[in-house]
């Protein structure tokens, strides 16, 4: 898989979605996510729709294969409502999408708002049954009179149809906002994490979930972190971790307790706590965390670096990749704007051996672990043919500006790529820039 | 997977960059320190009311509370309406609403003319309507 010593040359395939000056604001995708063999590509975005991409099969097999996605289906998964309680809105946005591992034909994804989680199934029909005795083709009523005989309806062959259909919808467990669902690998619960607490389900069940985090202070004024992203370990059942606000993450054993207030392990790096700043705990807050496909590490994404965490070492992570240092100057104008409380997520590749996570103007860097490389690239429109090479993007912050570079002052913080997706088993990302949806991949 | 060199380094290094010929990217945790709190005094230049350390708690409620708060559900209505005439929207076909209707009974959000524009995302995702490449 790799070439020259594990660097990857990346190439631009596709992008999805309208060139628009003013986006509105549903068209804004907010989760990107391949199902675990990587044939299936959806999004959720803010207008509460889910579009799934299918891997075209043809392009697939050629030899060196294509990454190319076709729409396979579309559905409307969740509504804008309105919480008369509270008299506060409930946002349609899709927060996360994540899919069941294939165990028949049909095809199953969570989808999640802020309050409320729904299992979908997306199937395909390609037979119809036709010849049936009292109602013809059209479904109007045959008349009498040609009714000679009994006739046994037969499957004809029709054209393909997907339909997806919600089977299940998890509500009212949630007080506060949804950030993560995560499925666990023994296939028949899944967790879902707001600020403040994390349920348990099982994916039959609707009515009735179990609490097993709750870090709601008995008095509000005292409340100081929030829980901020949270998953299950890939291999282990009863394992999961969860991500707080101050930066610290905490690995739960579910055979403990049934209640996991008490953490396992409490993964953090020290700090001295008299040389903090006014944005020490702001930047240091965790945005996204995802395992390894091994297990054995985890990835943590704060405002301006990637994390590499060993689980079997609490004090301090592996591995720190600066995403964009030169906005440590900037912090003041950023914390002006709210740029500052962007939330990016990060994601490993198939092998474990790369890492990926979006930054401002369109930009993503690529972390190649086994040699400390990385590179930066952008997402934009100007590439239209495919197999076109991406060049690398290099940011100035000194007086110097070389030809190709782009100055900090110059970059686009409305450009920012938040939501990233890694094929599990091969080197295609798909990087969500605003409204549109780019698919890349590597020549190795 | 940690080299002797990082074991060794302070937990906050920065991994360092291939290019040796931007050395002022690569920052000591002291360093970094100073850039934020010299940010720290810009802000508090500007903003002189920013209470010390509220930093925490503000952050963590307005977080906590996100979403649009409305008066009550007429309210959230009406701002749904007006939003909707700003937007590209397909226009939509009138529904009758009977006369005797007013004052009669108690309005939902279905039966009146902005309930109707709650739901602008009924229009496909672009994403889904054909490929441009």
């Amino acid at each position: 898989m790799t070439g020259n010593g594990g660097e990857l040359t990346w190439c631009f395939s596709q992008v999805k979605g309208a060139i628009e000056d003013d986006v509105a604001d549903a068209d804004i995708i907010s989760c990107v996510e391949f199902n675990s063999d990587g044939d299936l590509l959806a999004t959720g975005d803010k207008g509460g729709r889910v579009v799934i991409f299918q891997r075209d099969v043809a392009s697939k097999n050629l030899v060196p294969s294509r990454a190319e996605y076709n729409v396979y289906s579309t559905f409307q998964s969740h509504e804008p409502e309105f919480d008369y309680l509270k008299s506060l809105e409930i946002e349609e946005k899709i927060n996360k999408i994540r899919w069941l591992r294939q165990t028949n034909r049909n095809h199953f994804l969570l989808s999640t708002n802020d309050k409320t989680i729904k299992l979908w199934k997306v199937a395909e029909r390609n037979k119809r049954p036709e010849g049936y005795n009292l109602k013809d083709e059209m479904g109007q009523f045959r008349s009498r009179s040609a009714i000679t005989s009994l006739r046994v309806p037969i499957f004809q062959p029709m054209e393909l149809m997907v339909e997806a259909s919600p089977k299940r919808v998890f509500a009212n467990a949630h007080t506060y906002h949804i950030n993560s669902i995560s499925v666990n690998s023994d296939l028949e619960t899944y967790l879902s994490a707001d600020d403040l607490r994390i349920n348990l389900w099982n994916l039959e069940i609707t009515d009735q979930s179990f609490n097993i985090v709750d870090i709601k202070p008995a008095n509000m004024e005292e409340l100081t972190e929030v829980i901020t992203a949270a998953e299950f370990h890939p291999k282990e059942c009863n394992m999961f971790v969860y991500s707080s606000s101050k930066g610290s993450i905490r690995l739960c054993d579910m055979r403990e307790q049934a209640l996991c207030d008490k953490h396992a392990k409490l993964f953090e790096e020290p700090e001295d706590p008299t040389n903090r700043s006014f944005f020490s705990e702001i930047i240091s807050s965790i945005s996204d965390v995802k395992f390894s496909h091994s297990g054995r590490y985890m990835i943590t994404r704060d405002y301006l670096s990637v994390k590499v965490w060993d689980l079997n070492m609490e004090n301090r992570p592996v591995e720190t990749y600066q995403v964009h240092e030169y906005l440590r100057n900037k912090l003041c104008s950023l914390y002006e704007n709210d740029c500052i409380f962007d939330k990016f997520e990060c994601s490993w590749s198939g092998d474990d051996k790369h890492i990926m996570t979006g930054s401002y103007n369109n930009f993503f860097r690529m972390f190649e672990r086994d040699n400390k490389r990385d590179n930066t690239f952008e997402a934009c429109r100007d590439i239209t043919k495919p197999r076109t090479q991406l060049k690398p993007r290099k940011v100035s912050t000194g007086g110097k500006r070389k030809k190709d570079e782009i100055s900090v002052d110059c970059l686009d913080f409305n450009k920012k790529i938040l939501h990233t997706a890694w094929h599990p088993l091969e080197n295609i990302v798909a990087i969500a820039a605003t409204n549109n949806l780019y698919v890349f991949s590597s020549k190795e | 997977m940690a080299t002797e060199e990082e074991r060794t380094s302070t937990p906050c290094e920065t991994v360092r960059e291939e290019d040796e010929e931007h050395p002022e990217q690569i920052q000591p945790t002291q360093d970094k320190k100073q850039v934020e709190k010299q940010e720290e005094a810009k802000l508090k230049a500007k903003y002189p009311n920013l209470a010390k350390g509220s930093g925490g708690s503000a952050l963590l409620n307005k977080r906590l509370q996100k979403g649009g708060k409305y008066f009550d559900s007429g309210d959230y209505a009406m701002a749904k309406a007006q939003l909707s005439n700003k937007s590209k929207l397909p226009v939509q076909p009138e529904k009758i609403i009977k006369s005797e209707a007013v004052g009669q009974t108690i309005p939902t959000p279905e039966n009146i003319p902005a309930g109707r524009c709650r739901k602008p995302s009924l229009v496909t995702s672009k994403l889904a309507s054909g490929e441009l490449l």
